[in-house]
């Protein structure tokens, strides 16, 4: 409507104001607030990852990447976090079809594929910490556990968000305010998924070569 | 292959108590006593305020009608109260810094020592810029931009409260330093390794970290909600070129919150890794590096000074337009040019750091680009003076504001663009020269900007003009003041004198810092008669009202509504055909409709917003002062509160036919009680 000019004869007489009242819509410009959100999110990751590209290599006569990651264990982890995604996808389906039983289902397994996630990164920290790789120890130290740290503190939210709306979805069941947000978290979920593969490709794989 | 290594921990550096962090008694300023002579003013001062509220029974009022409102309205006003209120802590501490450096020569080590002299001159930046030049920026962008587009409301009224109390936290957290332990000593941006936990082991730092990411988190909110409800919230017929030009620049302004803000928080959460936790980003070993943080810090830092100046472009825009009584010259150019700016904001920062030594053709490429952006904002003041050009103009305050700024700022523009060019800069970096510069721009571009502003529309929000005595008084002292204030800077700097020098050796150079303080004492009267003004116009508000809602002949749709509007704005979304709208629909005939009224559809009020803010408050403090346990137990409360807000889900209500019957009545026999 907004971004429509109306043509006008200067000498009709014209309408300056709507007679028949509409409400906004509710939640009409959640999904652009939540994409501004999203790419101001993104910004954060990209100065994260701008770090890690330029400290990356300053190992401070401590651990390089090939001394410390386990790609096989990433590979995994990785495995864990996009099937997670694919998962969210099916529980969008069938909230589509306006199914409870089965978006909570889906929503269910998520959470464990990200719970999953979470574990497997936390066991890959510990044991990094235990041979003296802590985040204290060099630069590219610092800016590896921040950048990949942040994108787990990201999924725990995540979770926590994806808790809370099961048990509003159980509450209530799929009304517009929680397909909403459903949709929501979901963006949330993917573009997670798209931080990490930056993660996978550009620390792990590349790391690797280095 | 590993070998554990020691690290830097900041319990090191002080013993930390597992109950109270690292707070003790001796963390008061006890020593100071003009910290202490303050501590007691502002006691007794805000003793009688809290006193006086509780005698009136206000609070319940305040609380229902204020604090929990979710009107884009009132959370403006408030926004503007917390610029001003802070403007007066914010001069304080310029005016300290002035009588400090006039005295401190032939010997004399003048009356602030070192340590309370850093502070003062970190706490004036950090305060001018995040909590008032923001809050009065954002206040005017959050009344106006609404009315402005023909909105009810902004697209998320609950965010909008949110941000102006995460703000207001945010304020309170660098106030409290003033107070409990000592604010930052190392200049507004806190380049490490000075602002590392080595350097700086005290809590000024984490003070200065913890308020400005507290307040980051509503300045960035606050940028996405205005980008969504300008681009969401339209009225029927209003295109992206018909949108009236201060929208425009404000939309461009909440793009840079957006896509600068986010560098401000992870910069400063790294900052804060490096002193919390240990990490190396910032530190002079293991491999870190401090360039870093300089490039980071003002790849947010330069979009910023364009997200302050651009409202005020438009705001420069509308009135010009509005005392010409003609329509803005060269829109379209004033569009483009508000949008090239915008993205040239991004692509300039290094000029604050070419004696880093990026090499020549680093230096060359940010000297050009910041020089290209002198086009686009020359292409503004020809546009400007050409809406003037024939125009009948009236010479009301906010056009005075308007004409002193033209003079101003195109001096420090063009000491601006002096700057640029890498060689002039190897010389005058961090000289008061620079100084002089930004303090041209910010004052004479951001402040005489905001005073138009206020003095323009104060008559729609608050229903009566303000008076025009006291307003030309204060106008006066602050235009001669800022340039007797700063003059003295150029030259000084063109000298060689540095800046945040706090004695001097050269007797010379005094009578300059005289000629400075007496401008800043000429700025304290203009502050004063501000005060004035707004005590005189609230005093005369019956003969200064303004019952037509169009006290200037204005041209946006603002101007349509009742003075001050109603809580829904218009009882009818008005449909746009033209530019100017409100001149449109004038020209026209409008006819005001006076019957068929509906119920409108509006957001409810709520305390979350307060709730959260205020442990956002005991979070930063506890964070500050490695109080781990209450900071943790404020994180959890705040996850709480945040998560129990999503359960309520009424959020709306409808205010009902009767109620907009009457309120659009009253107006009615408003209008034509004046037309008699």
């Amino acid at each position: 409507m907004s971004s429509r000019t109306l043509a006008v004869d200067p000498n009709e007489p014209v309408e300056f104001y709507l007679r028949e009242e509409h409400d906004h819509p509710e939640g009409s410009s959640t999904m652009l607030g939540f994409w501004i959100y999203l790419m101001s999110d993104c910004l954060i990751f990209a100065i994260l990852f701008a770090c890690y590209g330029v400290l990356g290599s300053n190992y401070a006569a401590g651990p390089a990447p090939r001394d410390l990651f386990d790609l096989p264990l990433v590979a995994l982890n990785t495995a864990m976090l996009l099937f997670s995604s694919i998962t969210y996808g099916f529980a969008m389906l069938a909230m589509e079809d306006k199914k409870v039983g089965q978006t909570q289902m889906w929503l269910a397994i998520t959470g464990l594929f990200g719970l999953a996630f979470l574990s497997i990164e936390l066991y890959e920290f510990s044991h990094m910490i235990h041979e003296g790789a802590t985040p204290q120890r060099s630069a590219f130290l610092s800016s590896f556990f921040t950048l990949v740290g942040t994108h787990g503190i990201h999924v725990t939210f995540g979770l926590i968000w994806l808790v809370t709306l099961m048990v509003q979805v159980a509450k209530r069941g799929l009304i517009a305010a929680n397909t909403r947000r459903l949709m929501c978290l979901s963006m949330f979920w993917h573009f997670l998924d798209v931080i990490w593969i930056g993660v996978f490709t550009f620390v792990y794989l590349m790391g690797m070569l280095r | 292959m590993v070998t554990p290594m020691e690290t830097p921990n900041p319990a090191d550096f002080v013993a930390v108590s597992p109950i109270f962090g690292r707070f003790t008694i001796e963390a008061l300023p006890l020593h100071e006593p003009i910290v202490v002579a303050t501590f007691v003013v502002v006691a007794l001062g805000g003793g009688a305020l809290l006193a006086a509220l509780t005698y009136f029974k206000v609070w319940g009022y305040l609380w229902k009608e204020w604090f929990t409102s979710v009107d884009h309205k009132k959370i403006g006003l408030m926004y503007m109260i917390l610029g001003l209120v802070m403007l007066l802590r914010g001069f304080a501490d310029a005016i300290m810094m002035r009588l400090q450096q006039a005295m401190a020569f032939n010997g004399s080590e003048g009356y602030l020592n070192a340590h309370h002299y850093d502070q003062i001159f970190t706490a004036h930046g950090v305060i001018m810029i995040f909590f008032v030049a923001m809050p009065l920026v954002t206040g005017l962008m959050n009344y106006i931009v609404p009315l402005q587009i023909g909105a009810r409301d902004v697209s998320f009224p609950f965010l909008n409260n949110f941000s102006f109390w995460m703000t207001t936290a945010g304020a309170i957290i660098v106030m409290m330093s003033l107070f409990v332990g000592e604010f930052a000593t190392t200049g507004w941006l806190a380049y490490p390794p000075l602002s590392g936990i080595g350097y700086s082991p005290g809590v000024g730092v984490d003070y200065y970290i913890w308020g400005l990411q507290v307040a980051g988190v509503g300045t960035t909110l606050s940028g996405i909600n205005l980008i969504a409800t300008i681009v969401k919230m339209r009225a029927p017929g209003m295109g992206m070129m018909k949108m009236p030009v201060f929208t425009w620049t404000s939309l461009c302004t909440n793009i840079l919150i957006v896509a600068s803000f986010p560098v401000l928080t992870a910069v400063l959460a790294l900052l804060t890794l490096d002193r919390y936790v240990g990490t190396n980003f910032f530190t002079n070993d293991f491999g870190g590096n401090p360039m870093m943080y300089v490039n980071l810090i003002w790849i947010w830092g330069h979009p910023e000074v364009y997200i302050l100046i651009l409202p005020l472009f438009g705001v420069f825009s509308e009135v010009t337009s509005t005392f010409s009584g003609k329509r803005l010259f060269g829109y379209t150019s004033m569009v483009y040019a508000s949008v090239v700016i915008t993205i040239l904001a991004y692509v300039v920062w290094l000029h604050h750091f070419f004696t880093m030594g990026s090499g020549a053709s680093v230096n060359s490429f940010f000297g050009i680009t910041t020089m290209v952006i002198s086009i686009p904002t020359g292409a503004k003041i020809f546009n400007w003076l050409f809406t003037m050009y024939r125009g009948r103009i009236r010479f009301e305050l906010p056009m005075m504001w308007t004409i002193a700024f033209m003079l101003t700022f195109v001096i420090g523009g063009m000491t601006g663009v002096l700057l640029a060019v890498p060689p002039a800069d190897f010389v005058l970096h961090n000289s008061l020269f620079l100084i002089a510069h930004f303090h041209n721009v910010i004052i004479g571009g951001v402040l005489f900007g905001l005073f138009a502003g206020i003095n323009y529309w104060a008559p729609k929000a608050l229903g009566f003009r303000l008076d025009p005595v006291w307003g030309k008084r204060s106008f006066w002292l602050w235009v001669i003041g800022f340039w007797v204030a700063f003059m003295p800077l150029y030259i000084l700097g063109l000298m060689g004198v540095t800046r945040r020098l706090r004695v001097f050796d050269d007797p010379s150079l005094q009578i300059w810092f005289q000629i400075a303080a007496l401008g800043a004492f000429m700025i304290a009267g203009g502050i004063a008669c501000m005060l004035i003004q707004f005590y005189v116009s609230f005093r005369n508000r019956e003969a200064l009202r303004d019952t037509s809602g169009d006290p200037w002949e204005g041209r946006t749709l603002e101007w349509s509504t009742s003075s001050p509007p109603p809580e829904y704005n218009f009882a009818f979304t008005p449909v746009v055909h033209d530019n100017d709208a409100w001149s449109d629909m004038k020209a026209r005939g409008y006819a005001r409709p006076l019957d068929g009224y509906r119920p409108i559809h509006m957001p409810s009020n709520t305390g979350t917003g307060v709730v959260i803010s205020a442990l956002s408050v005991v979070f930063g403090a506890a964070m500050v002062w490695y109080v781990w346990w209450l900071a943790g137990l404020s994180f959890i409360a705040i996850l709480a509160t945040a998560i129990g807000h999503t359960f309520i889900y009424k959020r709306d209500y409808h205010i009902p036919v009767p109620d907009v019957e009457r309120t659009e009545a009253a107006r009615t026999q408003l209008l034509t009680a004046e037309a008699r």
